[in-house]
């Protein structure tokens, strides 16, 4: 029998009794359903979990530290040259590092603390650079205000709780602060800027020794950050100026006094210098050439691959309990499949009188299962997509509730849909496949005797 | 059923011509519906062997077997064997699907076989819309769409008034002398078989205890 008549055949069988099996079918979208909202929210925190690593600009970028310091030199000891034989993190260093292949470029990440004043009154904060290229990251996504107009430009931008601090409304909790109502009345205010420049005395270029000089900066307020910037750095800034600008005012840096002892260079040393990558497939091979320059470099690359297995035992998980609902569904398709051979008995000896092969009986009642299968795994997706779109709506009327940007917890991407209903489809043939055999294997004497 | 072998058909050697029109006649449980069962390739014999046109059905598969039942015989039945579901034509039509018979062609055998045994209209009715004597004839359009060379009945007349009987074994001669097809008729009827068999074969006990010629054949055919 050719396939278009199983399946016009089986299409007739299945009208006939419509009920049983519209049922049936009920249950096996129930289970592509609760195996689809499963899914489409193990994929959806992935996929927004590395987003934010993404966007957070960790995830393309090296953080390079000299091996003299002893602040991450917990892993790295063993290889490569000795601590104290190491080349100096200094200017000449980061400019080599941005040479490296894959390199987009390279800064020292300079931050101090200091004073900053408004309205006449001291407040004590975290001042860092933060290069022009930082404007595309995620992290001032609900910023109010705008990005530095320029690389040297007198402006600062302000995280919202050290926002709230000058507005005198601290003390509250960092979610809780609404970041247009601190920005409203901080953009365009001035901030003043207490700093101490490291100036090298003399022109002998041996010499170790500088003085310090005190400055005051004016700076705009430019904008006011809703989330942090800095989240996943050690000490954690609250008010970003521009990199070039950082560079140019030449701050005293907490590690200045220790380089003081060791190094024997005009040039000063960085603490800390961040490269940024092409693409974060690069980040391996980067990281290799930059350690061969005699540095310690840090990446979240670690951190991600780490997260790629938590998600996929997520996902391994979310599946079998997706799966549970399906393979109850499977049986109730055997049951169905069986009642309709009993029912049916006197049918399939008629077919097989009238010649109807083994085969062709059997692959009736597979395109009966296919089709419940097919039927269900359409109806299951949708319904598990309309499922995952309420789950996502109600959370992220809870997210607002408590103050959070709303967030997409849930993705169905095609291969998913695809996927789930083929799966339905096999899921649907292998329970048909012991009432096909069955259905096939009677006898039709008897089958024809039955009344 | 039990470990007790039951010989529904025990020792029969049986020879019918092409063409012929052979009555197995016997009381219920006298072997004869086993019998046909065995011809028409719906059973097959524990030992011995059923040879139809040259072609052993012991040796065939259950696929063979299929094929065989297929082409080469049509079954009638005492229930006419109609799928409720299904409409007149789409009943006839049934062994076209299997034969994976072009569709565009299946339309026009099903009705030239159903013009064959007189029904022309109600075809798109399903059988329980019909008279018994209707639905026996679309039984046999259906045993007829493949242009089998036996045609099989199993007690054709049993669920027919008389007169329906008549007109439905009237036209089961018909075919066995238009088309010469071979008619193997099971009936308990011994008018029956008389009247329109041309060799009449008595069974007991799964055994036959008598096989004659018809002569009372040749008045029943001038007859009618």
């Amino acid at each position: 029998m050719k396939l278009y008549d199983s399946v016009e055949l089986a299409a007739r069988n299945l009208r006939e009794s419509v009920l049983r099996n519209s049922l049936t079918t009920l249950g096996i979208s129930v289970g592509v359903a609760s195996l689809v909202a499963m899914l489409s929210l193990g994929i959806g925190l992935q996929q927004l979990a590395s987003r934010r690593l993404q966007h957070s600009g960790l995830f393309d970028s090296i953080v390079v530290t000299s091996r003299r310091d002893l602040r991450f030199n917990r892993e790295q000891e063993d290889s490569g040259p000795a601590p104290a034989e190491s080349p100096d993190l200094n200017e000449t260093a980061r400019a080599k590092i941005e040479r490296v292949n894959g390199v987009v470029e390279a800064y020292p990440d300079l931050r101090f603390i200091t004073e900053v004043q408004f309205n006449d009154k001291p407040h004590l904060t975290m001042v860092a650079g933060m290069p022009m290229s930082s404007k595309d990251s995620d992290s001032f996504e609900g910023m109010q205000g705008k990005f530095f107009s320029s690389g040297n430009a007198h402006e600062a931008i302000l995280q919202k709780s050290f926002a709230a601090e000058l507005l005198g409304k601290s003390a509250r909790v960092p979610d809780e602060i609404n970041v247009a109502e601190v920005g409203g009345p901080l953009i365009g205010k001035q901030i003043v800027l207490r700093y101490e420049e490291r100036q090298t005395t003399g022109g002998d270029p041996n010499s170790t020794s500088f003085s310090v000089i005190s400055h005051e900066l004016p700076l705009t307020i430019v904008g006011v950050t809703d989330l942090d910037p800095d989240a996943m750095r050690g000490a954690r800034a609250h008010v970003f100026i521009p990199q070039q600008l950082i560079e140019s005012m030449h701050p005293m840096q907490a590690y200045d006094m220790r380089g003081s002892n060791a190094s024997p260079s005009s040039e000063p040393n960085y603490g800390t210098v961040i490269a940024r990558i092409s693409g974060a497939g690069k980040v391996e091979q980067v990281e290799t050439a930059i350690k061969k320059l005699g540095f310690n470099t840090f990446s979240i690359l670690d951190a991600t691959k780490s997260m790629q297995r938590f998600f996929a035992i997520l996902d391994l998980f979310l599946g079998i309990f997706g799966s549970l609902a399906l393979t109850v569904a499977s049986i109730g398709i055997i049951n169905t499949l069986v009642m309709a051979i009993l029912e049916r008995r006197r049918e399939i000896g008629i077919m097989k009188a009238v010649g109807a092969s083994d085969s062709d009986v059997r692959g009736l009642f597979f395109a009966e299962a296919g089709a419940m299968g097919i039927l269900g795994g359409i109806f299951g997706t949708a319904l598990g997509w309309v499922i995952g779109r309420v789950i996502n709506f109600g959370t992220n009327i809870y997210l607002h509730r408590q103050g959070f940007p709303p967030e997409h917890i849930w993705a169905v991407p095609v291969w998913l849909v695809a996927g789930a209903t083929g799966f339905a489809f096999v899921v649907s043939l292998l329970s048909g496949l012991y009432p096909a055999s069955r259905a096939a294997k009677l006898d039709p004497v008897q089958a024809l005797r039955y009344e | 059923m039990g470990s007790a072998t039951i010989r529904a058909v025990d020792g029969i050697n049986l020879e019918v011509s092409a063409g012929g029109f052979v009555a197995l006649l016997g009381a219920s449980g006298s072997g004869k519906s086993s019998l046909l069962n065995l011809i028409a390739g719906l059973d097959s014999a524990s030992s011995g062997s059923v040879i139809v046109n040259g072609q052993n059905l012991a040796g065939l598969s259950r696929e063979g077997l299929a094929k065989y039942r297929r082409y080469t015989v049509g079954m009638v039945f005492q229930s006419f064997n109609l799928i409720p579901s299904m409409t007149v034509l789409e009943n006839v039509e049934l062994p076209l699907r299997f034969a994976e018979v072009e569709r565009a062609k299946r339309g026009e055998l099903a009705r030239s076989a159903l013009q064959k045994v007189g029904l022309t209209g109600r075809l798109e009715h399903r059988p329980i819309e019909l008279s018994g004597g209707e639905q026996q004839r679309v039984a046999i359009a259906r045993a007829l769409i493949n242009d089998p060379k036996i045609l099989l009945a199993d007690e054709p007349t049993g669920n027919l008034d008389s007169r329906t009987g008549t007109e439905v074994m009237d036209l089961i001669r018909s075919l066995n002398e238009t088309l010469r097809m071979t008619v193997v008729l099971v009936t308990h009827e011994r008018d029956l078989a008389e009247k329109y068999a041309d060799r009449l074969i008595f069974m007991a006990d799964g055994q036959v205890i008598g096989d004659q010629a018809n002569s009372a054949r040749a008045v029943a055919g001038a007859k009618s």
